[in-house]
């Protein structure tokens, strides 16, 4: 069977050219006569479209291929080669990275068609696009690489991007300051990254650095160097994917324009880290406690974003603590050893996130930016697109029956329970009641109820269809992409589940159909129990409420930005200065600045020799020449 | 015989040697000089004499050549400290002076 493809190097390439044409467009074009959007709207949907169209191809390809051996390679060039190290710049196309890239593209180009729509006027225009190619392209190296450093390349990428986009309007304080706490927090978990690929290479790389070789070589892994490499590598996710303890830059980064939320800090970017330990699940099924610690902290993340999501009054905010909240999920179902499941709501919550992230910035570019769900209300009658779409994204992130994050969520619930995890399963039951709490909550806010701003609600009006059709689409998506993974009981056969086998190392519990009913049901009644909840405080519409004692700590979120300031940030900060103040000057710079002085006072010494008279430069040669015969006379006899 | 011959080349080239030095006269220096490798040339030539080689006779060629260039030269280089200085006394070019 040939397993090499040459094309797979193109999926990425294509939004990095378009990044770098568009880029430099805008760079030679920004302080002189501008360029027309319409030009650079062609050229920012031309690369993704394409790529969308290779992703399909290679997916097809694949499914042609008989199930074991499932996979594509492409070796563009040897990046670097050192000692055992040697490193390709390849590709590598398995069911798991073709199923990511199908969905990456595919969201990535229905958002880039949105961003026309939502960033037209915008002085840069321009900029934008370039970053948000840059980013898709950054994005399909992470997934599609064919190792670990490939992936890093990617990971550093959409890092990058995030960077750039989070502090797109640059010209507020808060919004640059939001950008480099995602850099720098992202930097944090970077370091776990490097750590855990470094030990990596050192154990098992000398075989092989792809991702082919570490799974033929993992089984020489020793128990504990596998745990030390699975939670360092893990530590990496949580920065990227926003788990305790550095989730805290995710809801910062909805400074940046709405587009950018959708489909950087909800859809993509963000289940990297998920993405990744499915990836290495070949490590992490040989080292249960690190599954263990994965599926707790995504769980108790998922909690703790939960607790802060049912507070917040920016429709943003509440969106990106239900992100937080989903990717605990995905930790959690990736933890217990159901890489499928996880993945599988990675694929899902793109779909409904990137939903309600869009409705919302119809809603948000309707309301003339205004991102207060306590000054929102009635909207149902003036942006009926938006409110239907955004009710399906809102059933199928709260886990309604038969819509997309019911059966992926439900998985993951249920497949805690047969492997045997049922405390991460009981607060995953709670946090869904509390995720259709919120979800609704805002829901009711937004779209029911009497408008709270009169002023802004006579404004109000549709977006124009190149926002509304990719909302039509992503609730079509968001409706049905459940079914892929139709599990037994509703007669389906895990269609998703079948396909990632083969990229995965995955057991597959037995548990008795009672118990999965069992968990269906729990379920369903959580999502019940939360939306009932909902309906009774928020649905004739409420006013905003005063925050006192619990309340107002979880709307403050727990203090936990202020904890990390006086814990970890001042103390950094007073270590740097003291460091600039006397170590720098004193220590290190020290011998630097003694030899100077040195060499100063060894040329003020031999200064009185260059007395500038031409016979005395003559004296000095007839001595030199002489001393020179007299010590050639000597040695040569 | 020979060793006559080289005292007065040894004479000449300490003379030369010691004009050099001592006198500030830019042109005093350069006839020094040119002393100087007329003393080598006489000791070219006599140490030719005394090996019946040719090697000495046209080392002592080859040095005159290099000194009417080398005097060419000078010359222009002495006309442009002059028109610099308006003297040519050596003690008054000092930039190298530390």
């Amino acid at each position: 069977m040939e397993h090499t493809a040459t094309y797979l190097g193109l999926i990425p390439l294509m939004p990095l050219i378009g990044a770098v044409v568009i880029g430099l467009m805008h760079m030679f074009t920004c302080t002189g006569r501008k360029i027309p959007e319409m030009v650079y709207s062609v050229l920012a949907v031309a690369g993704p479209v394409v790529s969308t169209l290779l992703a399909l191809k290679t997916f097809f390809h694949l499914r042609a291929m008989p199930e074991e051996g499932r996979f594509l390679t492409q070796k563009v060039f040897t990046w670097f080669k050192v000692g055992e190290l040697d490193v390709a710049m390849g590709f590598l196309a398995d069911p798991l990275s073709v199923l990511m890239i199908v969905f990456v593209t595919f969201i990535g180009t229905l958002i880039h068609f949105y961003s026309i729509g939502y960033m037209a006027g915008d002085e840069n225009y321009g900029k934008f696009f370039a970053y948000l190619n840059l980013f898709l392209g950054a994005m399909l190296i992470l997934v599609l690489g064919d190792g670990p450093v490939v992936m890093f390349v990617g990971w550093e990428g959409v890092g990058l991007c995030s960077y750039l986009l989070i502090s797109f309007y640059a010209t507020d304080r808060d919004n640059v300051l939001a950008g480099n706490k995602a850099f720098i927090v992202n930097r944090i978990g970077d370091l776990g990254f490097v750590l855990g690929m470094s030990l990596l290479f050192w154990a098992i790389g000398s075989g092989g650095f792809d991702y082919l070789a570490l799974r033929g070589n993992a089984a020489d892994l020793a128990p504990g160097m596998g745990l030390a490499i699975c939670l360092l590598l893990f530590v990496g996710a949580t920065g990227k994917s926003a788990q305790i303890p550095l989730y805290v830059w995710l809801p910062d980064a909805m400074a940046g324009p709405t587009p950018v939320s959708a489909l950087i800090h909800a859809a993509t970017m963000v289940t990297a880290g998920v993405y990744m330990v499915a990836r290495f699940s070949f490590l992490y099924a040989h080292a249960p406690l690190a599954g263990t610690v994965v599926a707790w902290v995504g769980i108790l993340t998922a909690l703790l974003a939960a607790v802060f999501g049912m507070f917040q009054k920016d429709i943003k905010k509440v969106l990106a603590y239900s992100t937080v909240s989903q990717l605990g999920y995905m930790f959690a179902g990736v933890g217990v050893a159901a890489y499928s499941a996880g993945i599988f709501h990675v694929f899902t919550h793109a779909f409904f996130k990137a939903l309600l992230f869009l409705g919302a910035g119809s809603v948000i570019c309707a309301l003339h930016h205004q991102q207060d769900i306590w000054k929102m209300g009635g909207l149902k009658a003036k942006m009926p697109t938006t409110y239907w779409t955004m009710l399906i994204g809102c059933l199928a992130l709260a886990g309604c029956p038969l819509l997309a994050g019911f059966f992926s969520k439900d998985e993951i619930l249920y497949m805690a329970l047969a492997n045997g995890h049922t405390g991460v399963w009981l607060v995953g039951v709670i946090v869904a009641a509390m995720t259709a709490y919120y979800t609704f909550r805002m829901f009711f806010l937004v779209f029911h109820g009497a408008p709270r701003d009169q002023e802004a609600f006579s404004h109000a009006q549709e977006s124009p269809k190149v926002m509304t059709i990719p909302l039509i689409i992503l609730a079509v998506g968001a409706v049905f992409a459940g079914y892929l993974n139709l599990p037994a009981i509703f007669g389906g056969d895990q269609q998703v589940t079948h396909w990632l086998a083969s990229s995965l190392v995955e057991r597959h519990p037995h548990g008795s159909v009672g118990m999965e009913i069992f968990a269906i049901g729990a379920s369903i009644l959580a999502f019940g129990v939360g939306i009932y909840v909902a309906y009774k405080k928020f649905w004739l519409g409420a006013e905003e409420p005063e925050y006192t004692g619990f309340a107002k700590f979880a709307y403050n979120l727990f203090y936990v930005d202020q904890f990390y300031h006086a814990v970890l940030v001042r103390p950094y900060k007073a270590i740097g200065s003291t460091i600039q103040a006397v170590l720098e000057p004193y220590v290190t710079d020290g011998h630097v600045k003694i030899s100077t002085i040195l060499y100063q006072l060894l040329g003020r010494t031999f200064k009185v020799f260059q007395v500038g008279y031409v016979r005395i430069y003559a004296l000095y040669m007839v001595i030199g020449l002489s001393l020179m015969s007299l010590f050639l006379s000597q040695t040569l006899n | 015989m020979i060793a006559d011959y080289l005292i007065l080349s040894i004479v000449l080239f300490c003379i030369g040697l010691l004009g050099v030095i001592s006198r500030r006269n830019v042109f005093t220096v350069f006839m020094s000089i040119e002393l100087m490798l007329n003393a080598a040339n006489l000791a070219f030539v006599a140490f030719a004499r005394l090996h019946e080689s040719m090697d000495g006779h046209v080392l002592a060629m080859m040095v005159m050549a290099v000194a009417a260039a080398e005097a060419a030269l000078a010359l222009a280089v002495v006309i442009l400290l002059h028109k610099h200085k308006s003297k040519l006394d050596t003690n008054v070019f000092s930039l190298l002076k530390g």
